[in-house]
Parts: structure tokens; sequence; C-alpha cells
């Protein structure tokens, strides 16, 4: 269990983390979302105590991670950033990290074993590829058997095979009941391996809720509109509040309004239809969706930038 | 690869914190042992410290005619500090490299991730790596302390012969492997606090090599004592056997204001890895 409480960390002028506050409960993989420069890894790091907070708290159980007495057998974590000294064998690597926890020279075979590094074991870490950086990422985050995984971007590199053996390994150790929580810039990638989502953006929540939930809020924000009376039918909808975001010729992208409620204004003009789709959008286009209204919300006005969704499954009124 | 089952490791009761420490003591030696470069530049050290302290001296004795009076009776006066300094030129520019890049190699490696990682609470980390590099450099010090005497020793035999039994040699031979460890401390925890390789060497490096004659112009008695109780100044009357006749302080008062810089200099890099982002 993560808890992250009013979390905040300015560098300099910038607010990379604004007033955070989420739970990660174990069990299941939780997939942790936002644009580049959301704040996303610097998050992660407030929660490791590689980053001192300037206001809030990110505690591990209970616990600061500053106050774990042996953190690597309670929490894995994999940065985004490199964090191997690149003339050491992975072998070595592994060997410094489980020596400071008291871990046995077993283990360090184990989870060579365990991500496949076996081969590359005794090379130095200078020369590996992106993969193999990330797979030896992961055996030191999975070194002490921990009960809570922090992973920022843990596919980042990987091939389609190792992205399979990533996601499969993730929802497996969530099964066991640990907590996993994952960051990723590939929103269709945490659609089928997360099963809970926080979406932040400029360093606040945007959203916090399960990954389905987030999807079918989403899914029915556009609609696909063909007439032969597409100037006319523009004028309507832009009347009655919708937002015509794509006009192609006959073919109109329509949000804001509801398709039934499309259907009625053409009805009640007299106006032939086509064609008439609610467009499901892909958790990518959920996600681009709110991360975009919230960068305009913030620069049309003094407001703040994200607004938060409540986790709930009607959402009539936005 | 495809169905992988993590094996728990058996459950363990938390460790106490000596034993805590000898684990990051165990891991410190790793992480150095496990870098090549650092292992042969150490073996390098040794050959070439022994090597020039072997030209030098047989120099020295060579032109020996040459010399002027005052110089040949200096060296008569204390054999033993000229043996083990001309071998110094070279050690102690090693030793400020490796100290300040057994740090700094992590910054910029991004490798203290993982250590801060593992040492959460950071000043132990930093105290596991300290000792264990001094220790280290103090025994590769006496390593090259000991062989160089004899050396040397047998070169300038003819001329001013000197033996471990004088007063104040034997500790001036052991001196020089303390002077090469807390030098090291001292590159390690300016390495600390400017965390960049380039920069935490050319701070070591202008604090050895450039502000000792730099102070050496300043004018009249304060010149004098500014140089005295420089660093690299004050360490170094350790390795001789006697104080001379021209120095301020005595060998062991010289190595306590250079410990006591060492350790402000400690101080200041743990108080600042404690505060600042990692």
């Amino acid at each position: 269990m993560i808890e992250v409480d009013q979390l905040s960390k300015r560098f300099g002028p910038v607010t990379a983390v604004d007033g955070l506050s989420f739970a990660v409960r174990p069990g299941h993989v939780t997939g942790f979302l936002g644009p580049n420069g959301a704040g996303k890894s610097t998050t992660m790091r407030l929660i490791l105590g590689l980053d001192h907070p300037n206001t809030g708290t990110a505690t591990i159980g209970g616990k600061r991670y500053r106050d774990l007495v042996e953190p690597l057998r309670v929490v894995g974590a994999l940065l985004e950033a490199k964090a191997v000294h690149t003339g050491r064998s992975a072998y070595n690597h592994l060997l410094v990290l489980a020596q400071t926890q008291g871990l046995p020279r077993k283990r360090v075979d184990e989870v060579i074993d365990l991500v496949g590094l076996r081969d590359v074991a005794d090379k130095r870490v200078g020369g590996f590829s992106l993969g193999m950086g990330q797979r030896l990422g992961l055996a030191a985050a999975l070194l002490g058997d921990p009960r809570v995984l922090v992973l920022d971007e843990p596919v980042n590199g990987l091939d389609p095979e190792g992205i399979v053996w990533v996601r499969n390994l993730m929802k497996y150790l969530a099964g066991q009941g640990r907590t996993v929580f994952v960051s990723s810039h590939l929103m269709n990638e945490m659609a089928v391996t997360a099963e809970q989502l926080i979406v932040i953006g400029r360093g606040r929540l945007i959203a916090d809720c399960a990954t389905d939930e987030f999807i079918a809020r989403s899914s029915q924000r556009s609609v696909l509109v063909k007439s032969p009376d597409a100037a006319r039918l523009t004028e309507l909808i832009t009347a009655e509040g919708g937002l015509v975001k794509a006009n192609n010729g006959q073919a109109l992208t329509v949000g804001g309004l509801p398709a039934p409620r499309i259907g009625e204004l053409a009805a009640r003009e007299g106006l032939v239809l086509h064609e008439l789709t609610p467009q499901l959008a892909s958790l990518e286009e959920a996600f681009m969706e709110l991360t975009r209204d919230s960068v305009e919300y913030d620069s049309r006005t003094s407001q703040p930038a994200a607004t938060k969704i409540q986790a709930s499954p009607t959402e009539g009124t936005r | 690869m495809s169905t992988v089952t993590p094996a728990p490791p058996a459950p363990v009761a938390l460790a106490s914190a000596p034993v805590r420490f000898g684990r990051l003591l165990l891991s410190e030696w790793t992480k150095i042992r496990s870098v090549r470069s650092t292992v042969a530049s150490l073996g390098l050290l040794v050959v070439l410290t022994l090597g020039f302290t072997a030209l030098l001296t047989w120099l020295t004795v060579s032109q020996w005619s040459r010399a002027d009076p005052s110089q040949q009776r200096q060296l008569m006066a204390d054999p033993v500090s000229t043996i083990l300094s001309s071998g110094f030129q070279l050690s102690q520019l090693t030793i400020c490299v490796l100290g300040v890049l057994v740090i700094t190699s992590e910054y910029a490696t991004g490798m203290i991730r993982a250590s801060l990682l593992a040492v959460p609470h950071r000043v132990p980390m930093l105290a596991a790596k300290s000792v264990v590099f001094a220790v280290l450099v103090f025994v590769v010090g006496e390593l090259v302390a000991f062989p160089s005497f004899f050396i040397g020793a047998a070169i300038l035999h003819g001329r001013a012969p000197v033996s471990l039994g004088d007063p104040g040699v034997l500790r001036a031979v052991i001196g020089s492997g303390l002077y090469l460890a807390v030098l090291g401390l001292f590159a390690l925890a300016i390495g600390g606090l400017v965390r960049h390789t380039a920069a935490g060497i050319t701070g070591v490096i202008g604090f050895v090599l450039v502000l000792a004659p730099l102070a050496q112009l300043l004018p009249g008695s304060f010149g004098k004592h500014v140089h005295a109780y420089l660093p690299s100044e004050a360490g170094h009357l350790i390795a001789q056997a006697h104080q001379g006749p021209h120095d301020l302080l005595t060998p062991w008062q010289g190595f306590g204001v250079f410990c006591l810089w060492t350790a402000a200099a400690l101080g200041a890099a743990a108080y600042l890895l404690q505060r600042r982002d990692a």
C-alpha cells in the first residue's frame, strides 16, 4: 500500500508535483499516467525518498521510505534514468545491492535467471542495450522479493517479447497480493496491464479510478455524423452547445452532444442523416482528451489546471 | 521465460545496526574492487611510484657533487623525507583523482540512486565508502612506502645513510601511507560536495598543488602561517623524520591539521548528502 498525501515538490519556479493525494492498493497493477513533464517520475522519486517534498508525505505501508530498515526487502524500484555503474558487470551490480541488505549470492543468481540475463551477467553494463538495461533494473527491483514495486516506464526499450513478459510479470506479482505501481506513457499498454489508473497532469490529479471506468467515461465523447446537409447541421449543433471538432465535407465529428440528441435535432429540421455513430475512445484518446482539457482550461482561466474527476460511473455534468 | 516465479528468500529477522554497517562495508568493497579502472590505477600507482623513487633518489646521488651545500645538509638531516616525497609527486595525484571518482562516478552513472535506495539514510553509505577507501589507500600506501624507503635508502646509502631504526623514520614511513589515506578521504569529500568528476578533480588538485605555491607568495608571517596550515602542506609533515628548521608545525600537529580539514569536508559532504535531492 502506497499512500501519497498532499504531496508537493517545486524545482525553483516550476511546481512539478502540486498537492497530489492518492493511494495505491495491493493486489492489482495500478497504472500511473500523465503526459511528459506531468510529474510522474518526480512523484515516484518522492515516494522513494530520493527527492525531498516541499509539503506533504508519501508512505509505504505507513512508513516513509527513509524509515525502512532494509528497504530493498520492502520496496523494489525501477527508475526511468539508469541507476547502474557502467564499468561494473551485471552480476557485481546486483551483488553490491544484495550485500547492503544481507541477501545471499544465491538470490543474485536467481534474479539474473528470472530476467534472462544469464549469458551477459559477467559483461560490463556499459555495453548493454536499452532492453538489457531494463531487465537489469527489474532484476534489481525484484532482488529483495519486495511486497511493493515502483516501476517507472518498465517496458521502455523492450522488444515485443519483453513487453509481454513484463506485462505478465507485473500481473503475476500483483496476483500474489503485492502492490504494483507502474508509470507509462503508453496508454494502450496500460489498458491491457493496469486495473486501476492514476492520471496526473501538471503535477495534479486528473483521475483516480478503474481502467474500465476511465475508458467508459470518455467513450461517448464524440459522435461521427454524416449528412448531405452538413453545413446546416453544423449550425444547429453549435447553437445547441455542441462542438464540431472536424469537418470533412459531409462527415462531422461532434463533441459535447450525445448521439440521440444530434438525431433529434436532425429529425426536427428534417435533415437527412447517412450515419450517426458514437465514437468509442481508446484509452489513448481518453487520456489525450483529459490532459488536453486540463491544459486548455489552465491557459484560458486562472482556475486550477486540472479538474479532478470523481470516481463515479454517472458522469453527466462536466 | 514464459512463466516466472520469483522464489522468495527465506524471511530474515532485521539485523542490528553494526551488522548492517558491516554489510555496507562489504558492499562498498565490492563496488571498489569490481570496477577495473580503480584496480588498474592502484596497481599502476605502486609500480610507478617505486620507479620514480628509485629514479629521483638516483639522480640526487649522481648530481651530489653539483648540489649546493645547504641542499646537501638538508638531505642528510632528513633523508627519509627526500625518499618519500619523491614518490608523493605521483601517488598523491592518483589518490586525489581516485578519491574524487569513488563518489562522483556514482553521480555520473546514476548508480547513486541505486545506492541511496538501498541505504535511504544516506550517511551510513558515505561512512562505509570512506572507511573502505581509506583502508584500501592506507594498505596500498604502505605497500608503496616500505619498498620505496628500502630502495631509496639503498641508493642514498653512500651519501646519507638512513635506517628504519633512526628516530622518527618508521613513523615517517608509516605516516606516508596515513597521509595518502587521509588525502583520499579529503578528495572523496570534495567529490561528494561538488558531485561532478571534472569539478571535483580540479578542486582537489587546486587545493593540493595550486594553493600551496600561491600561499607562499603571501607576504611575511601571515603567508607563512596560511601556507603551513593548508591541508596537504600540513599533512605531509607526517612523512618527515622530524620537524624541519622552517616548519611551523611538528609532524603530528601537521597531520592533525590535515585531519581537521578532512573531517570538516566530510561533515559538509554528509550534511549536503542528507539535504540534497539525489
